[in-house]
């Protein structure tokens, strides 16, 4: 055994933790950062049906952007959906989880059945509602059999109501989700207190709308981040439900991106759509992590 | 007047306790009724489907569109079924859901109970990468998988979302590891225990409930994804859920209602047995995925 040998043991030993997350840390580095700066290079650029890197072109694609129809459409489609989506799904999370919160006897099978949907692909979330909503054959003709002739359900060929049905499978996958997430805050809730609010005459009503949900704001604000940061990333759905359609009617930034980048070719211009959305989420995201690490380093 | 006071009370209790279980059971049918019509309809003629009621059981069961799903149904242009796209998606999660628990489990035991300077900011990097739109990585990502030629195939999916999983196997094993006591792998390292002794012997032998939470969070992540499916492997080598879409949504054809609702569940069925057998560590996997730090 030389002094050698033993040198380089001794420095392998000092420096096997890091060896060991390195890999890690230069894949996260290339394939997230790395790319990102790519992609922000690409979106200066005259990209069209692949990657040109030697036509800069600066913020063109991005003045460009902003006036084209099928953007501004997009995020009138997004503003649209992602406001439903979050309210709607907060609303109704909480209502159920609070309802569950009531000594339900079959609280278990019910929290069950009102979460399965999370486990769904939203391709199969939107396969499922594509042919419930279907205006032949679905919930249409199911209603006139049972006698509800003039009942009429055509939102998901209706240009002006299509992106509605969005919204109603986007809820049905996720309010499941939110409710669990509430219910959880309400279980943590000192009993003590609400005993004490009782015994003072506050009726259940009175109870929760002082007393409990001021104290869910940390689900609040996580309810509202998990389903912001879901919302702006939807693709699946409406690719599945609507394919963007009819027409440009259920458009989203995430669809825009796809298809400007890889069958109309403005790569540069999807690139730039991308930043956008990344710069978005980012805005939600930082300052909520960054909240949360603080808190728990505080503690 | 006490007693129907009294009446009255307990009147209006059981009142709002029917009312209560009545709201209770119409939202489960709200949550099941899309899975009640996938299930009958895929059990159902097409002549039955056009004619009949959406919401009424089969009046003549057949398994005939789940046997053309699995192996006759047209995806793109080959008629084969979607049977090889399932299995696609096997090959693909399998490999990913092992490399990726695997590194989250030692990256978070290093960043843990090997604490160096800057610890923390190697945790934010990758922390932040979870939650990043895939958009912005969609064509980057297409130029290296085609240079490393894997573009189109199991492999290049296996190693996208790998990239991607670490970040979050990473924060669930950090954060399980965060409560672990330090003093065991001190005293162990005092006893002259090395960095994968500790690991192996100490910390491994109490990771039973996180490797499962990670192992389905992961697993239900990756059988779910589309985009990376569609944009890198959309022909031979695609994933079951592309398959599924591009089953449901071609325009050739007569539209076969009941082969596309048994596809649906076909595709489904793998995440929803994970979620029954296993529902309170998937639960606790997607609260860990949104509630961080």
């Amino acid at each position: 055994m030389s002094n050698k040998n033993r040198a380089i043991g001794d420095w392998l030993r000092h420096h096997l933790p890091r060896l060991v997350l390195s890999p890690s840390v230069a894949m996260t580095i290339f394939f997230v950062y790395g790319f990102i700066l790519y992609t922000a290079y690409i979106s200066m650029t005259k990209s069209k049906m692949l990657p040109n890197l030697s036509n800069f072109i600066g913020l063109d694609n991005y003045g460009k952007l902003w006036k084209t129809l099928n953007w501004q459409v997009a995020l009138d489609n997004l503003f649209i959906f992602g406001s439903l989506y979050i309210i709607i799904c907060g609303l109704l999370g909480l209502f159920l989880a609070i309802l569950l919160d009531q000594k339900i006897r079959t609280e278990g099978f019910l929290r069950t059945t009102y979460l399965y949907p999370m486990a769904l692909s939203f391709i199969v979330t939107g396969t499922a509602w594509k042919w419930f909503l279907n205006p032949g054959l679905g919930l249409e003709k199911s209603m006139h059999a049972l006698g509800w002739e003039s009942f009429k359900f055509d939102w998901l060929i209706n240009p002006e109501m299509a992106i509605y049905t969005v919204v109603i499978a986007g809820v049905w996958q996720t309010s499941g989700f939110v409710m669990a997430m509430f219910l959880a805050g309400l279980r943590g809730i000192d009993s003590e207190q609400l005993k004490a609010a009782q015994l003072d005459g506050a009726s259940t009503l009175q109870t929760y709308w002082r007393i409990i949900i001021p104290q869910l704001h940390a689900v609040f604000l996580s309810a509202f981040v998990v389903l912001a940061h879901m919302g702006i990333k939807s693709y699946d759905l409406v690719v599945a439900l609507t394919g963007g359609g009819p027409g440009r009617a259920t458009e989203m930034p995430a669809t825009f991106m796809y298809s400007y980048t890889f069958t109309r070719n403005q790569m540069g211009v999807g690139a730039a759509s991308a930043i956008i959305m990344l710069m978005t989420i980012a805005a939600i995201i930082v300052p909520y992590l960054y909240a949360e690490t603080r808190e728990k380093n505080n503690d | 007047m006490t007693d129907t006071l009294q009446a009255n009370g307990v009147s209006s209790a059981r009142f709002w306790r029917v009312a209560l279980y009545t709201t209770l059971i119409v939202f489960a049918v709200f949550y099941l009724l899309p899975l009640y019509v996938m299930l009958t309809t895929s059990f159902k003629s097409l002549a039955e489907i056009r004619q009949g009621n959406m919401l009424a059981l089969p009046a003549d069961w057949t398994i005939e569109p789940w046997l053309q799903a699995w192996g006759k149904a047209c995806v793109g242009l080959t008629c084969e079924g979607i049977n090889s796209y399932f299995w696609n998606s096997i090959k693909m999660v399998v490999p990913a859901v092992v490399i990726t628990t695997v590194l989250g489990a030692l990256n978070g035991y290093v960043l843990t109970k090997w604490r160096f300077t800057g610890h923390k900011w190697v945790f934010a990097l990758m922390l932040f990468g979870c939650f990043i739109p895939f958009q912005i990585v969609l064509i980057p990502m297409s130029q290296v998988l085609g240079k490393l030629g894997i573009a189109g195939d199991t492999a290049g999916l296996v190693l996208v979302h790998t990239a991607y999983g670490i970040g979050f196997s990473t924060l669930f094993f950090r954060n399980y590891y965060e409560a672990f006591p330090s003093e065991l792998v001190k005293a162990a390292m005092i006893d002259g225990a090395g960095f994968f002794g500790i690991f192996w012997r100490i910390l491994l032998p109490s990771s039973g409930p996180i490797i499962v939470v990670t192992v389905i969070w992961l697993f239900t992540n990756i059988w779910n994804d589309f985009l990376f499916g569609a944009s890198f492997a959309a022909g031979e080598g695609a994933p079951m859920t592309v398959a599924l879409n591009n089953l449901v949504n071609s325009s050739t054809g007569v539209k076969e209602y009941n082969v596309h609702m048994a596809a649906a569940i076909i595709a489904a069925l793998p995440t929803l047995l994970v979620y029954i057998v296993a529902g309170r560590y998937f639960v606790r996997g997607l609260m860990a995925g949104s509630v961080k730090g």
